[in-house]
């Protein structure tokens, strides 16, 4: 089965975590929650609002994290946050806090794997994966450092600019992910940009999976509830199972 | 003031904190700099271009009747006086420079006073580059004058409505496209901040202020070397510029920081827009806004030297208020017949006060960076304080 990661942005809402509950009913494989970041420097517009929105609630990572933790979800959530919130808690405070609250997966956009070695260690050992991102500029020997070090899976970003919906998956984006396959048995996983259930599709016949983000937010945004959520996560897994393994 | 490794550390400060997206760009940028920097066609093409273009070398200016009330020694590095109007030219040009030499036709930048927006257009104008200038809201309100410059040289304006609508939007939003159009665009970044190796290129631009100078005070000053070299500090280019030129001296080096925008005196060490260094956020990491009247020194972090010449104690870092800084503007004004910056006029004010608190000893010899102009304020002085520009006796 394709792997389908629906990412949704941490306290949006008051009931936000309706939103998990649906996503995992629906058939996500695991899901990505985004710890609002007041400058976050590869998101579009619409997870810019989304964090904003968040953050003018006085939502916190503490309180995220506390959200998450009474809910008992079978898959695996993964967090998603910049740079700068895990330096003020310090890596190995963050990490702890993320393991404590069921978190088993980490995404720091604006850490590169050359900066990257403190919270390496510090999600080592908590068992917390750092997921590492890929992009399609990154050299061949780089591409195979990253496949090597990233946790769990590998985030193939589709194409050169931030999160957002757009029309088709970019060229550059499925070629990104035949070439991570190739060097590597980790999953890998498209990002960016995956806005219907065909891009799915395009984008999962090249890769593991999909993660989609600016096309959910921008329904949840628009007031959509965590059932109407529930369904269009839906017609994406219903259209990736047509995708054959 | 060392060359940063590759990595682009300052002790513990800078680095390379982009999108996967960015990492070739900036290494890209970085071998294209280094390659330049070491090419003495490029050095002269450079010292041409700042000679016959921007107005170098600008003029070290004794201010007599300031440092006669003050009972010390002023003397004023004067960028207003190039080209544009501040700073910001010497390390646009280098930047277009190279940008050229890389090939690309186009050029992006962010500004918050719109002095480096200026600046940017001017170079993309001279060396026929494309030109697109992010500005926050709030700044392209507070100052037209600049956005109208902007747009007569034939650079597209984009105003950035995000967060406080400020230069550090401006600037997250110029990283964004930057993402978008790697191959034919250079980020042409304004100050001493960004990823590696933009603290250490820019402040290598701006060493001319420095080294200009240090030539000067030389034949200026019987004691060769001014006692104290002050700057004001928002990412802090004109102040790494100037320091460049004395780091190896006994001067006391003094960076003036706004006290709403003190990323130094108020700061904890973060990560934003590339680097790491002293940033203003509160307990949970968020980003602060920061604060001035000042729309160049609004800005929330301190280039990552900065943070290394504090920490190692080779620079001390002070904070001037904004009820300080339209005063040190009059003042200067007045007795000199320069009306500076409101940036410049933060190096001014303290210099005023630590003369009257005698923190600068009677006698002592001050060099002051003023990094621009003032035309570009003259809306914000008039609505700060518009009995100011009334009569009034000089030097009160």
């Amino acid at each position: 089965m394709k792997r389908l990661v629906p990412y949704v942005t941490g306290g949006i809402r008051p009931d936000w975590t309706r939103y998990l509950v649906e996503y995992e009913r629906n058939g996500a494989t695991a899901i990505e929650i985004g710890l609002p970041f007041s400058d976050p420097i590869l998101d579009g517009p619409t997870i810019q609002e989304a964090s904003d929105r968040a953050l003018s609630r006085g939502v916190t990572v503490a309180s995220v994290l506390s959200d998450i933790s009474d809910l008992s979800l079978t898959v695996p959530l993964i967090a998603m946050t910049y740079y700068n919130l895990v330096i003020n808690k310090g890596p190995e405070r963050f990490c702890a806090d993320l393991a404590a609250a069921g978190v088993s997966g980490l995404i720091v956009p604006d850490l590169p794997i050359d900066e990257a070695g403190p919270v390496v260690t510090a999600a080592e050992r908590h068992g917390v994966d750092l997921v590492l991102l890929a992009a399609p500029t990154t050299p061949p020997d780089r591409l195979a450092e990253i496949a090597a070090r990233s946790g769990g899976w590998i985030y193939a970003v589709s194409t050169m600019g931030t999160t957002g919906e757009r029309d088709q998956v970019a060229e550059e984006g499925i070629r990104l992910a035949k070439d991570l396959r190739e060097l590597t048995g980790k999953p890998v996983l498209l990002a960016f940009g995956i806005s219907r259930p065909e891009h799915a599709v395009a984008a999962a016949e090249a890769s593991d999976g999909v993660v989609i983000g600016a096309a959910l937010m921008r329904r949840i945004l628009d007031g959509g509830e965590p059932e109407e959520l529930g369904a269009v996560l839906g017609e994406f897994r219903a259209a990736l199972d047509t995708v054959a393994v | 003031m060392a060359e940063p490794g590759e990595l682009g550390r300052f002790g513990e400060y800078g680095g390379r904190f982009v999108p996967e997206s960015l990492i070739p760009a900036c290494a890209r940028v970085e071998e294209a700099f280094r390659d330049a920097w070491s090419d003495p066609r490029f050095r002269r093409d450079l010292d041409r271009l700042l000679a016959v273009h921007a107005g170098r070398p600008t003029a070290l200016t004794p201010a007599w009747r300031l440092s006669a009330e003050l009972g010390i020694n002023v003397l004023l590095k004067r960028e207003d006086l190039a080209h544009t109007g501040s700073h910001k030219i010497n390390n646009v040009l280098g930047q277009a420079l190279l940008a050229r030499r890389m090939g690309k036709t186009r050029l992006l930048a962010e500004t918050g006073a719109g002095q480096h927006g200026v600046a940017t257009a001017t170079a993309g104008a001279l060396l026929g580059l494309g030109v697109t200038v992010y500005m926050g809201e709030k700044d392209i309100e507070r100052q037209a004058l600049n956005v109208f410059r902007m747009k007569m040289l034939g650079t597209e304006v984009v105003p950035v409505t995000s967060g406080s609508r400020t230069l550090k939007d401006a600037t997250s939003e110029a990283m964004r496209q930057w993402v978008t159009c790697v191959d034919e665009a250079h980020y042409c970044l304004g100050s001493v901040m960004g990823p590696h190796p933009y603290p250490w290129m820019v402040r290598e631009f701006q060493r001319v202020i420095g080294d200009e100078a240090r030539q000067q005070c030389a034949a200026e000053l019987s004691t060769g070397v001014p006692d104290y070299v002050v700057a004001c500090v928002g990412g802090g280019s004109n102040a790494a510029g100037t320091f460049a030129g004395f780091a190896d001296t006994g001067a006391q080096l003094i960076g003036v920081e706004a006290s709403g925008g003190a990323a130094v005196a108020s700061g904890q060490t973060g990560v934003l827009h590339g680097f790491r260094s002293y940033l203003l956020q509160d307990e949970n990491g968020q980003v602060s806004e920061a604060h001035s009247i000042a729309p160049g020194l609004d800005y929330p972090g301190v280039g990552p030297e900065h943070a290394h010449l504090n920490d190692i104690g080779r620079a001390r870092y002070v904070t001037v208020g904004d009820d300080e800084v339209v005063p040190a503007v009059h003042r200067l004004a007045r007795t000199e017949g320069i009306l500076p910056a409101l940036e410049s006029a933060h190096a001014i004010a303290w210099v005023i006060r630590a003369a009257g608190t005698g923190e600068l000893p009677p006698f002592s010899t001050v060099l002051v960076t003023l990094s621009g102009r003032g035309d570009k304020d003259v809306a914000t002085l008039m609505e700060a304080d518009p009995m100011e520009a009334g009569p009034m006796e000089a030097g009160s």
